[in-house]
């Protein structure tokens, strides 16, 4: 469908050029992160890189924990691509671009046990608080799932717990503590193009991927979860050079919280 | 009667500041923020484009959609369950309808005009600020639109006329409440949105009417005032407008 | 009395009163209401004489007779090709309009144009139902290879074209890039130098944001040069 704008994006990347004039490693501007935009949430943040704008949620709420773990909060993570921010984004159940994207953010955060999940019990077998985190785009347009990993972490970061008092949750009263978080997991998205690889694609560039990497870090150089997307396969060397590529790209972003 | 003073501290007829911009998401052909206290509406207009499921096509004009969406984290409380729920459904009729007036698409046979409202928090009046969001975003698409349309509600606490209500005003306890969202056109003040919910008299409801209109008058400044102000300066960026003397800093 | 509540080139919203009284005409984009002309768009007031009409700022493409536009290929039917045309419907091209040369029935259509590709063409008939035909069969008219299609606000094009194409001819020759602007609001922008045409880009982006504003030619020229400096 789109042979013109690939044949010409992959032209241009032969002399490691790129549509918007950018360096191959390079983001776009501005990359910025804005706090409290949703008083109604225990935690939110909204999230810019280029065009693309995406804003994430926090509720708490409390439930009972499953039976296998009875010291265990929970943790949720879920993506709407809304048909506000993308032409092509339809109402209706979630496409299966959205549960990939909820599934990859989910996977760096619960695997890098960025929040201790068995300080969320209230009382075991009883009680326990669960962390929904919804991620919302206003604007999509390229790299979802770096901004939506963005967004996530900066929400979290922002939440504080409501009153909870005999019982019962006053989310009119907030409180002064946080959400404790042990690791700040970032994924970065790496895409491979011809024998390119280029970070935070636009949507034509997205249009003319050959692979795509995702790849969550922490600040101590763990990987906390990858997905790889994209039709043609990668050797155990280009891997090995996208995860060094999101270690350097996961400080950057990290330096915007 | 007891309510001698508004909870937030506003005059009776004073809404909570308000701040609206056009333009401000790119992949929109029509786009708008509208913020009032602590509710706030994106919107964005697709459109005119082609209509999917074919059947719902008319051949004299255009068809204008709208929907009306809170975000999962929008709600004081509990999380909103993705999804259109019974609520969102209605709203996004009554928004329809409110629109429908002002828009003239008869020069889209066959097309589809599909407005998108989704609410970041929301205090109260989230579909007032819908409508106004969504009467901005259609302007900002280029729609040929005989009017503009804004809305506010318009309630009664106690005994007291006021303006905007907000969640702990609709809330209150020690007197009844009643709150009616009115959605008026611009020029000929029609009604084009009109709900309640609580109890009047006849007398107090037309009163309630006519404070409307003074206060759709203001909201229209700034609907106005954003449009101009995406265009005036060329590539700068969009500025803040607000018409309440009340502070900014919940803004 | 009648009295004008707008100035010449004022931006105006809908619902906007731009005069008061029974001396004025209402023009495009605008209607009379009572004794008042009321704007029905977003637009930018032009008067002329008694008559007050707006020029749009933002709007979709709407499909005119005569219009040369640019065309992207999205499917294939037995006798020619449907083609997006970047607005609300979409529009063919039969095999006998779309080369001189003679397409044999059954052919395999794709060697001409196959899905994907840009086509630049004109509109040759437009229906009261929005059916739109176009034709290649003019001098011009061809397939796009290679280079950059931009998508730019349709009711800016005139102004990215410039008074009988000067503005357009003044980036080409700045950059040496190869333009196509499409009345559909798509842009066409090729060169051997990439360089230069993220230069081009960049002027009809801004062109595009700043086409209401006066003294745009000069404006234009300035960019270009500080943006070539030094480079031929």
């Amino acid at each position: 469908m789109d042979k013109e704008i690939k044949a010409h994006v992959q032209q241009l990347l032969k002399q490691d050029k790129r549509l918007d004039g950018r360096k191959l490693d390079q983001y776009r501007e501005p990359v910025k992160v804005e706090y409290g935009i949703a008083k109604t949430a225990e935690g939110s943040a909204k999230v810019q890189i280029g065009e693309t704008v995406v804003t994430a949620g926090i509720k708490l709420s409390i439930e009972k924990p499953y039976p296998d773990t009875p010291d265990q909060g929970g943790i949720m993570v879920n993506v709407e691509l809304l048909p506000l921010s993308n032409p092509k984004f339809e109402t209706g159940p979630p496409s299966i671009n959205a549960i990939e994207l909820s599934r990859v953010i989910d996977r760096g955060i619960r695997e890098a046990k960025a929040i201790d999940i068995k300080n969320l019990c209230i009382e075991k077998g009883e009680k326990a608080w669960t962390v929904s985190i919804d991620i919302c785009p206003i604007n999509a347009a390229g790299n979802l799932f770096d901004a939506a990993g963005l967004a996530a972490l900066a929400a979290l970061k922002d939440a504080k717990f409501p009153k909870y008092e005999n019982d019962e949750i006053d989310y009119k009263t907030r409180t002064t503590k946080k959400l404790a978080l042990s690791q700040e997991p970032l994924p970065v998205t790496i895409i491979k193009i011809g024998d390119k690889f280029l970070v935070d694609p636009t949507l034509q560039e997205e249009k003319a991927i050959d692979a795509r990497l995702t790849v969550a870090t922490t600040p101590d150089g763990t990987v906390s979860a990858l997905q790889k997307g994209g039709d043609e396969p990668l050797t155990i060397a280009e891997v090995d050079e996208m995860v060094k590529i999101a270690l350097e790209k996961g400080k950057f972003l990290r330096e915007k919280l | 009667m007891t309510y001698k003073k508004r909870l937030d501290g506003r005059d009776w007829e004073e809404t909570r500041p308000i701040e609206a911009k056009a333009g401000n998401i790119p992949n929109a052909d029509g786009s708008a923020f509208f913020r009032i206290g602590k509710t706030t509406a994106y919107a964005a207009v697709y459109g005119p484009r082609d209509l999917f499921p074919r059947f719902l096509k008319n051949p004299k004009k255009g068809l204008l959609r709208c929907f009306y969406n809170m975000m999962p984290f929008s709600g004081m409380g509990d999380r909103v369950r993705p999804g259109a729920s019974r609520r969102s459904k209605e709203i996004s009729m009554v928004m329809q309808k409110s629109l429908e007036p002002i828009v003239d698409l008869s020069e889209w046979p066959n097309a589809v005009v599909d407005v998108f409202v989704e609410l970041t928090e929301t205090d109260a009046g989230s579909r007032c600020a819908a409508i106004c969001a969504a009467a901005i975003a259609l302007a900002d698409a280029g729609i040929t639109m005989k009017d503009m349309v804004s809305a506010v509600a318009i309630g009664k606490v106690d005994d007291k006329l006021v303006v905007d209500l907000d969640y702990q005003e609709e809330a209150y306890e020690d007197g009844p409440v009643a709150d009616i969202p009115v959605a008026m056109l611009h020029n000929t003040q029609e009604i084009s949105l009109l709900q309640m919910d609580g109890e009047m008299t006849r007398e107090e409801l037309i009163k309630a009417l006519e404070l409307a209109k003074k206060i759709t008058a203001q909201i229209y400044e700034v609907q106005k005032k954003a449009l101009k102000d995406r265009f005036a300066q060329g590539t700068e960026k969009p500025k803040v407008s607000g018409i309440s003397k009340g502070d900014d800093k919940n803004g | 009395m009648s009295k004008l509540l707008i100035k010449e080139k004022e931006i105006v919203v809908p619902g906007e009163a731009l005069a008061e009284g029974m001396d004025y005409l209402p023009g495009t984009g605008t209607y009379r209401l009572n004794d008042k002309i009321i704007a029905k768009r977003l637009g930018l007031v032009n008067i002329s004489g008694r008559a007050i009409k707006l020029v749009p700022l933002s709007g979709r493409y709407l499909p005119k007779f005569g219009d040369k536009i640019i065309a992207k290929v999205t499917d294939i039917t037995m006798n020619g090709w449907i083609v997006n045309i970047n607005t609300a419907y979409s529009a063919f091209i039969s095999m006998r309009d779309a080369t001189s040369s003679f397409i044999k029935k059954g052919d395999d259509l794709t060697k001409y144009f196959d899905i994907g590709d840009y086509l630049r063409a004109k509109v040759v008939n437009v229906t009261s139902q929005r059916l739109v035909d176009l034709t290649m069969k003019e001098p011009g008219l061809n397939k796009l290879r290679g280079g950059r299609i931009i998508k730019i606000n349709p009711q800016k094009v005139p102004r990215i074209i410039g008074k009988e194409g000067s503005m357009v001819s003044l980036i080409k020759k700045k950059t040496n890039c190869n333009i196509v602007v499409g009345q559909n609001g798509l842009v066409w922008i090729s060169s051997e130098n990439f360089d230069n045409e993220l230069i081009a880009e960049k002027a009809v982006r801004k062109i595009e944001q700043e086409a209401h504003l006066g003294g745009l030619t000069d404006v234009i020229e300035k960019f270009l040069d500080k943006l070539m400096g030094g480079k031929k």
